[in-house]
């Protein structure tokens, strides 16, 4: 389906092989391939053309140098400056250093893998971090999501919140902070029910939420497939409550993930992790350079 | 209304629209370079642009707006819904299940989701809340044994569509696409015609992966028609129009939330326009 980027730049270097500095020109042409393989990944248009921008400014001037085709050279600053914007080397732990009960929010989109996330986290904590975790839903919207999350807790071997009927995703997350204050558990995971960006009364909903638990985390939770709604996903969340960290899930799908790139541009969050199965042990820190490269197809 | 001359830089301003609605950058170019043709140079109103653009995706959506039809002749229908983890099938299955209620119908629930976490209480309040009958076995226990005794049961009760739900799964997993594959074979030892339709779900926010999606689903289970999830959002699902194009691939309904009613046709006009934003108030 897809032509690595490698082989289109080299066909577009091809002829200027040995030549002096690289050009406006060449480089301009270039960066229609660069575009093209960057969309095709699902990185959002607005975020291709400025990345593409930064490349461009990087690249003229550039000295082809004797041993490596000018294809090969500008795939490299390509690379480098997709690690760069995806947040360098390394990966970004969680920030849970603050006083206990932590609490860590988990938003996103209906579907994306929230209560999944919140699971995995919390055996993660338990047997990484040797925390004492505290599960609640704040879905009552989706059928069953309470008890979802309560099975998964079950799986994980951590406490969920017992289940009240009728009390509002807010009444449940003060209930969930005093439980977490009075049963001394070291992070309380808030987990909430999908909404859309476009909904004004759960986004207002999912502030309120906030504004009563102050998060140390707000993690936004993203399907890998996501495609150019990305940009509205991560504005009208980021906007609403101040996304301190991505998840990306599906990782072991066969999506480029150029939704990594959009999601990081327009928030500013790091990607703290990664997603790569339904299993609660199926989750991974976000290491930008490997990202990198399979939004490049390399 | 101010005119503008439809010239290189309004066709590729057209063209962005098309990508950011998620066509992807190939089938955008194709419809870009059919409407350059037809109407370069003309002097147009924004609107018109709009109207024309949409006119032209029409074409391209008319022949895949298909409907799910039922023959209750088979007793029961049997429809497989199958898909990426998270895209909505069971969702869907409960508002397929109210839609045949209203119709007259009987239909059937299958809780073919033994995998995942209070899968099976998920469609069970479904059931409950269309008053149709739900089938379910014990957790991890086999799919394909569960849908064949649903099957047997069905045929006994007088049913006359029997919805099957599955796990989410990605394409690219063998063994979980093979299980799919031997719910199909299971139930053809009672009903050789079954499924009577493969239902795929879509959800609208996905990007160019629903091609990969589409293709291997296709080729492994024989994919009858798509249904396009979550097109109450701000997503457009602009893939379609790729599937459309590449594999001819029929859309039977769209999602348009998560109540019962959220299920509407497809109208192929009608996503044009949704697509290019020709509803949009103040584009
Ligand atoms: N393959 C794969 N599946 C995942 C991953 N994360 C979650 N899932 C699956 O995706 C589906 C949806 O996950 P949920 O955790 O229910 O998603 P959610 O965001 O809580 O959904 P809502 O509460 O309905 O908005 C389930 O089938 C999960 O098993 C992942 O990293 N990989
Ligand atoms: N807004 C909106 N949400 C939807 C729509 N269809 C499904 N959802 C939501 O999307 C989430 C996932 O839906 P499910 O029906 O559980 O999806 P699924 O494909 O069965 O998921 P798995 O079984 O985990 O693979 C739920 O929160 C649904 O309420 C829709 O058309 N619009
Ligand atoms: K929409
Ligand atoms: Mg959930
Ligand atoms: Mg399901």
């Amino acid at each position: 389906m897809f032509e690595s980027l490698s082989n289109r730049l080299s066909s577009v270097f091809d002829r200027l092989r040995g030549r002096g500095a690289l050009s406006e020109t060449d480089v301009l042409e270039a960066m229609r391939e660069v575009r093209l393989a960057l969309l095709e990944a699902d990185v959002a248009l607005p975020v291709v053309k400025d990345f593409v921008t930064k490349v461009r400014e990087r690249a003229v001037g550039v000295e082809v140098l004797r041993s490596v085709s000018p294809g090969q050279q500008v795939i490299k600053i390509v690379n480098d400056v997709l690690i760069e914007q995806l947040g360098g080397e390394g990966a970004v732990p969680l920030n849970i250093n603050v006083p206990a009960p932590v609490p860590v929010l988990m938003v996103g989109l209906q579907g994306s893998g929230k209560t999944t996330t919140a699971g995995k986290i919390a055996l993660m904590l338990r047997t990484k971090e040797r925390k004492r975790v505290l599960l609640a839903s704040l879905d009552t919207q989706r059928p069953a999501a309470q008890l979802q999350l309560a099975q998964l807790a079950e799986r994980a071997e951590v406490s969920s919140l017992p289940i009240v009927q009728g009390q509002t995703p807010v009444q449940i997350a003060v209930r969930a902070m005093d439980a977490g204050r009075r049963e001394g558990f070291d992070i309380v995971i808030l987990d909430t029910a999908g909404r859309l960006s476009i909904d004004e009364e759960l986004m207002d909903e999912v502030k309120a939420i906030r504004a009563a638990t102050n998060p140390a985390e707000t993690l936004l939770v993203v399907d890998a497939m996501t495609g150019q709604d990305a940009v509205n996903t991560a504005r009208a969340f980021n906007e609403a409550v101040g996304v301190t960290g991505i998840v990306m899930t599906r990782m072991d799908g066969d999506a480029r993930g150029g939704a990594a790139l959009s999601m990081r541009a327009i928030t500013g969050a790091p990607i703290k992790l990664t997603g790569s199965g339904e299993k609660l042990d199926a989750m991974e820190a976000f290491h930008p350079e490997r990202v990198a490269g399979r939004i490049l197809g390399m | 209304f101010t005119k503008r001359k439809l010239d290189d830089e309004a066709l590729e301003e057209l063209e962005e629209l098309l990508i950011a609605a998620d066509l992807g950058p190939r089938a955008a170019a194709k419809v870009i370079a059919s409407f350059r043709r037809t109407r370069f140079g003309k002097e147009v109103t924004d609107e018109e642009i709009k109207s024309t653009l949409a006119e032209e995706i029409t074409k391209i959506l008319a022949p895949v707006a298909q409907p799910l039809v039922i023959d209750p002749a088979h007793a029961p229908h049997v429809v497989l819904m199958v898909g990426v983890n998270g895209t909505g099938k069971t969702t869907t299955i409960g508002k397929l299940s109210q839609f045949y209620r209203d119709q007259g119908l009987r239909p059937m629930l299958v809780a073919g989701d033994t995998f995942r976490a209070a899968a099976v209480e998920q469609l069970q309040i479904w059931g409950d809340r269309t008053g149709a009958p739900v089938v379910s076995g014990k957790q991890d226990g086999d799919a394909a044994g569960l849908a064949y005794g649903a099957l047997e049961r069905a045929k006994r009760e007088g049913i006359d569509v029997l919805l099957v739900d599955t796990a989410g799964r990605l394409h690219n997993k063998t063994a979980l696409m093979d299980e799919l594959a031997k719910i199909i074979r299971v139930i053809r030892k009672l009903d050789p015609t079954a499924p009577h339709a493969t239902v795929l779900t879509l959800d609208a926010t996905t990007g160019q992966n629903a091609i990969n999606q589409v293709q291997v689903f296709r080729d492994l289970v024989k994919v009858d028609g798509l249904i396009v999830t979550k097109l109450d959002g701000s997503a457009r699902g602009g893939i379609v129009v790729a599937l459309a194009e590449e594999f001819g691939m029929p859309v039977h309904a769209v999602g348009v939330g998560e109540k019962v009613g959220d299920l509407r046709p497809f109208v192929a006009a009608e996503f044009a326009a949704g697509l290019v934003g020709a509803n949009d108030p103040a584009a």
